[in-house]
């Protein structure tokens, strides 16, 4: 039996090593998992861009679900995130609410005006301080927030049209077979 | 006269350092510094790979150390300052993750190893001086048979 210790100890240590190349390549080591899922979303009330009169709180948005989209005129993902929104995203019916994340309005303003805007509405977090309470630490990120005002999902990172098909339509589905 | 130049200009580079330089936060008093730069060592920055709160220069680190200087300005203990960021970016934050069912693995696991590797030593050395006696009559080189 001891004559077979060291080949066991091998064996563990391969499946070890193994097992963490495997995890390595199935998880993204930058992302968060963040504890806000299945949690009432934080409280804001944020100027809108373009109307600093106006603003836009966590109540105006209940009813029905929406998607919370964390961007910036800085952010080099954001741009090629951009395309996504506008079609696939788009095409899921859901209303598109941009956060402008730490950005000069008139840079955002100006980045839009190139790109196109895909967003019902947008509102400024200049200092990033509703970003915090949302856990954000970087752009792009999409919550998908329900009519409860809860938050069910996140993607960290560019939303590629795989994205769309693998994880927001699987999570709407959840939803409406919780509505319906 | 170009290469002075060049050797001028290489001269300044020493500047881009403090450039770079994390912005000083307006502290009452050294005590209240001392407890900011401890508590700010003790979480990790969610942006980077692995570098605390004190010493990373992304954007979010910045934000997080104004977040927590207003904090201690409010009175927050240490613990509340901890669990508001726990709550937002998860135990990633912390350096030291809580001992609890799911982390029992990280916290004890290197104790285990080392105590089963306890046993299996104190097995062996057990078995082979109860084994020497046999042994002194026999050829010498029988104990390494068993590697």
């Amino acid at each position: 039996m001891s004559r077979f210790l060291p080949l066991i100890g091998f064996v563990v240590l391969v499946s070890l090593f193994g097992f963490g190349i495997w995890w390595n390549t199935q998880h993204d080591q930058h992302e968060i998992v963040s504890p806000l899922i299945n949690k009432p979303a934080p409280a804001f009330s944020l100027p809108v861009l373009g109307e600093p009169t106006q603003t836009v709180d966590k109540q105006s948005l209940l009813g029905k679900p929406y998607l919370l989209n964390v961007f910036g005129s800085w952010c080099i993902e954001c741009v090629h995130e951009h395309p996504v929104l506008s079609t696939d995203v788009k095409a899921l019916g859901l209303p598109l609410v941009g956060m402008n994340y730490k950005d000069d309005p008139k840079d955002a303003t100006a980045w839009l005006a190139e790109h196109g805007n895909p967003f019902n509405v947008i509102m400024v977090d200049r200092d990033g301080r509703a970003g915090i309470d949302f856990g954000v630490y970087g752009a792009p990120e999409t919550f998908l927030i329900d009519g409860k005002g809860v938050i069910r999902y996140k993607h960290v990172g560019p939303i590629t049209p795989d994205v769309v098909v693998k994880e927001i339509q699987p999570a709407l589905a959840a939803l409406a077979k919780e509505g319906g | 006269m170009r290469q002075l130049g060049l050797l001028a200009l290489l001269c300044l580079l020493p500047l881009l350092a403090i450039a770079q330089a994390i912005q000083p936060l307006p502290f009452r008093d050294r005590a209240e510094e001392v407890r900011f730069q401890r508590l700010s060592a003790e979480l990790r920055c969610p942006m980077c790979q692995n570098e605390t709160l004190a010493d990373s220069n992304a954007p979010i680190a910045h934000d997080l150390r104004r977040q927590i200087f207003e904090m201690m300005q409010a009175g927050k203990s240490d613990a509340e300052i901890k669990a508001y960021l726990v709550d937002r970016y998860s135990d990633f934050v912390l350096y030291k993750p809580p001992v609890e069912p799911k982390t029992w693995l990280l916290w004890f696991g290197p104790l285990a190893v080392l105590v089963i590797g306890g046993i299996v030593v104190a097995v062996q050395v057990r078995r082979r001086s109860r084994q020497a006696p046999a042994n002194l009559a026999g050829p010498a080189n029988d104990a390494e048979d068993d590697w």
